[in-house]
């Protein structure tokens, strides 16, 4: 008879507990939050500091500037996309569980982005502001950098998954996740700078949003066979 | 339809002698159609009106820039055909692309800007073409390094196969990036229906791409016995094979 | 023959765009001929510690 335990079965309901999880345990590591978000905000004053301190011309390299300490930050934090549940067996128990690991996957990615990108997205505002960006530019850009944070949560997941059985799989990673995040980064930036200049920004827009239905539609699949083969 | 012709390039010992047998006559056939396709493209093909002779560099570039792209989607379509029918040979040829793959694509890049001085005033520009053809050398040692760090020779073959399959998506951005894109790069170039180029320049090019491509064949052949070698450890038909 | 060499003043960047295409043809020639040999080799001396 039923003693209590769920009895809800099905992809949206699995990928629904594996959010709820993952959600729950990272609230209980805060600093594995705060680092990337740190990360970023240390590499946007770097540039200040070696460029020029001159705001006006920092606005011209604050779209690449921005993106750039994104990119890294997203790459320090996909670190802790699977590495833990692979260490304690818990990737595999998903794996084995004949629930849909592609959508579990979907649904830790998007919590990883809730956690990571958007947080980032989110706080850009301040490292902007350091970097002469205009305020009226500033809503743009954080719905670019969400946008685009969102891409490379997709695409590193792939990428976190092949790197699951390598050796130094940090560095990896940030090798493999690189050339595939190219166009993200572009349009990414682009929208920005159009921002920035009081251009139009649908046409980048618009292009990153057709790369992160891309990732959405494949990047889980890739994900899930990643992992399998990570776990034979 | 009898399958069984296809079945046999999956076994190991097959290819091995194949691939022996057949690598000189491409190799042949290439150095061959090669020197025509170098004596017609520096000898007979006339000056280029706005060019003068530089753009003679287009039969070394123009033939690299398509083998990159081709070993590419070789290396991706051998991967897919390792993982869906769990064939190692296949596995073992997409392994035996990604250097010559690389190389190509260094070539291409290499010439393209010793053509970009000249032509535009500039060694580098970082238009979608070039950048992304830069990005494809980046996904070839992404490639290289992601099979150098799996210890496990199975694992190895079937990750970097997801990871040659999701880059694909590169080499149609490659392509048509000059079309989608105002670009410094020039633009399509017909080939074959209504050319665009004076049939004197073009034959040589033709030539020379088919050389290319039957060269490609020839290493890919040479490094596949190679990697069969190295993945049939203790085969009986490896003893047979080397004596 | 020198005109031929001068290659109307592009001489650097079209002899330097053929010894690079050629060289790096060469090359792969070259690595793909010892790669072979050397898993040759590797193979015959497990075949010769396991017989």
């Amino acid at each position: 008879m039923n003693n209590g335990w769920p009895v809800k079965t099905g992809p949206l309901a699995a990928a629904r507990l594996v959010a709820a999880r993952d959600l729950r345990l990272a609230f209980r590591k805060p600093s594995q939050l705060i680092q990337p978000l740190m990360f970023f905000m240390i590499v946007a004053t770097l540039f200040p500091l070696t460029l020029t301190p001159e705001l006006s011309r920092l606005r011209d390299a604050a779209p690449g500037v921005l993106w750039i300490g994104a990119l890294l930050s997203s790459l320090l934090a996909l670190e802790f996309l699977f590495r833990d549940d692979a260490v304690d067996g818990t990737l595999e128990q998903f794996a084995l569980s004949g629930q849909s690991l592609t959508w579990m996957l979907f649904a830790k990615t998007c919590t990883h982005w809730l956690l990571s990108g958007l947080p980032l997205a989110l706080s850009a505002p301040l490292a902007a502001l350091a970097l002469g960006v205009p305020v009226e530019a500033l809503g743009s850009m954080v719905a670019a950098l969400a946008l685009g944070g969102f891409a490379l949560s997709m695409v590193g997941a792939i990428c976190a998954g092949l790197t699951l059985g390598a050796r130094r799989g940090g560095v990896l990673l940030s090798l493999l996740t690189l050339p595939l995040s190219v166009p993200i980064l572009v349009f990414g930036a682009d929208a920005t700078r159009q921002a920035i200049v009081g251009g139009d920004i649908a046409g980048p827009m618009y292009l990153l949003g057709a790369i992160a239905v891309l990732g959405v539609t494949l990047a889980p699949l890739a994900a899930a066979a990643a992992v399998r083969i990570g776990l034979e | 339809m009898n399958w069984t012709w296809f079945h046999r390039f999956g076994s190991a010992p097959y290819m091995y002698g194949f691939a022996r047998r057949w690598a000189p006559w491409f190799g042949g056939a290439a150095a061959l159609l090669m020197l025509i396709g170098l004596y017609g493209g520096l000898f007979l093909a006339p000056q280029d009106y706005q060019q003068k002779d530089a753009f003679r560099i287009v039969y070394v570039h123009a033939p690299s820039a398509t083998l990159s792209l081709m070993i590419y989607t070789t290396m991706a379509i051998a991967a897919a055909v390792g993982l869906i029918w769990r064939m190692k040979v296949a596995h073992a040829a997409a392994a035996a692309c990604a250097p010559i793959g690389a190389w190509f694509t260094v070539a291409t890049l290499f010439t393209g800007s010793l053509w970009g001085k000249p032509m535009w005033g500039t060694y580098w520009a970082w238009d979608p073409r070039l950048t992304s053809e830069l990005v494809l050398l980046f996904l070839y040692f992404g490639y290289m390094g992601l099979r150098a760090a799996i210890e496990d020779p199975q694992k190895a073959d079937k990750a970097s196969a997801v990871l040659a399959i999701v880059g694909i998506v590169n080499v149609p951005i490659i392509k048509y990036s000059v079309n989608w894109w105002t670009s410094l790069h020039q633009g399509h170039t017909r080939y074959l229906a209504d050319p665009d180029m004076d049939r004197s320049m073009l034959w040589p090019l033709l030539t020379l791409f088919v050389a290319f491509g039957l060269f490609f064949g020839a290493v890919l052949l040479i490094r596949l016995r190679a990697e069969l070698l190295r993945r049939e450890r203790n085969a009986s038909w490896v003893r047979e094979a080397l004596s | 023959m020198s005109e031929f060499f001068a290659m109307s003043g592009y001489a650097f960047y079209v002899w330097w765009s053929f010894a690079i295409g050629l060289g790096i043809v060469v090359l792969n020639l070259v690595l793909a001929i010892r790669s072979l040999s050397s898993a040759k080799q590797h193979a015959r001396r497990r075949m010769e510690t396991t017989s």
